[in-house]
């Protein structure tokens, strides 16, 4: 029993995303195309779980802009990556190339320690 | 021994200019002793924290950019701890981060100059272009 569902998923990891959450992949925004077209075609059991497919577009915001120094100090830059609640925003919704996005959250938990971002709630 | 810190801390938002201006100058006694060197102190002013840090709700933020070794640091972070108005601190190594900024700032300048060469005949250019144009040779014959 446990090789029969260890098996589909060792074979096509990207070709079968379950709940996203679980396989935060980082192919899967390069994918796109592949990703996209073949996501809802797929199992259609995904669409059923309400998960809409990510947007391809999205580009990170600091290869664009040139953006190379991401400081701390700078909160309300930070806080654009910070969700509501104050957690960092993952870069497959952003769009976040990765390592940028290593150094954005490096930025924001050293932002958090000096009390410029909260750990948890609402910026004031 | 080329190490740069920044230094950031909150002091309690009751403190006067001039008490705040007395312990930042204890601070900065301290350094040179410990063989370093302040390179930059900003008054960042008061500012309203993200959370409560004991029981007070603002702050006033100090930035000190300091040079030398890990000793200065470890001073300085232990006189802060002792230091009662002083309600965080937070020390951040830079030189490391400052140097990779530096190597892609001069790589993105030597890119503008060698493409803005060929687009640009007017004389203003030229003067830009002048020398621009050994720091584009040298490459090219590297």
């Amino acid at each position: 029993m446990a090789e029969e569902t260890k098996a589909p998923e060792q074979s096509a990891p990207s070709e079968r995303p379950r709940s996203s959450g679980d396989r935060p992949s980082g192919d899967r925004p390069r994918f796109g195309g592949g990703g996209g077209g073949r996501g809802p075609g797929g199992p259609p059991r995904e669409g059923g779980g309400g998960r809409k497919f990510f947007r391809r577009k999205k580009v990170c915001k600091f290869c664009v802009e040139k953006i190379e120094d991401i400081n701390y100090k700078d909160y309300r830059m930070l806080g654009q990556f910070v969700a509501e609640s104050g957690k960092i925003v993952p870069r497959r919704l952003t769009g976040v190339c990765a390592p940028h996005q290593h150094r954005l959250s490096a930025a924001i938990k050293k932002a958090r320690n000096i009390a410029l971002l909260p750990f948890a709630g609402r910026a004031s | 021994m080329n190490r740069i810190y920044e230094l950031m801390f909150i002091v309690r938002p009751d403190m006067t200019d001039e008490d705040l201006d007395k312990l930042i100058s204890t601070l900065q006694s301290v350094v040179p002793a410990s063989g370093g060197n302040v390179q930059r102190v900003d008054k960042m002013g008061k500012r309203r924290l993200a959370y409560a840090v004991r029981r007070f709700h603002e702050g006033i933020y100090v930035l000190m950019v300091v040079e030398g070794g890990g000793a200065v640091i470890h001073e300085l972070e232990r006189r802060l701890r002792v230091t009662e108005p002083v309600i965080k601190f937070l020390t951040v190594r830079v030189d490391e981060e400052q140097k990779r900024l530096d190597k892609v700032k001069q790589l993105r300048d030597s890119k503008k100059k060698i493409s803005a060469q060929p687009a640009a005949p007017p004389a203003s250019a030229a003067a830009a272009a002048e020398p621009a144009v050994p720091a584009a040779e040298s490459p090219a014959t590297a």
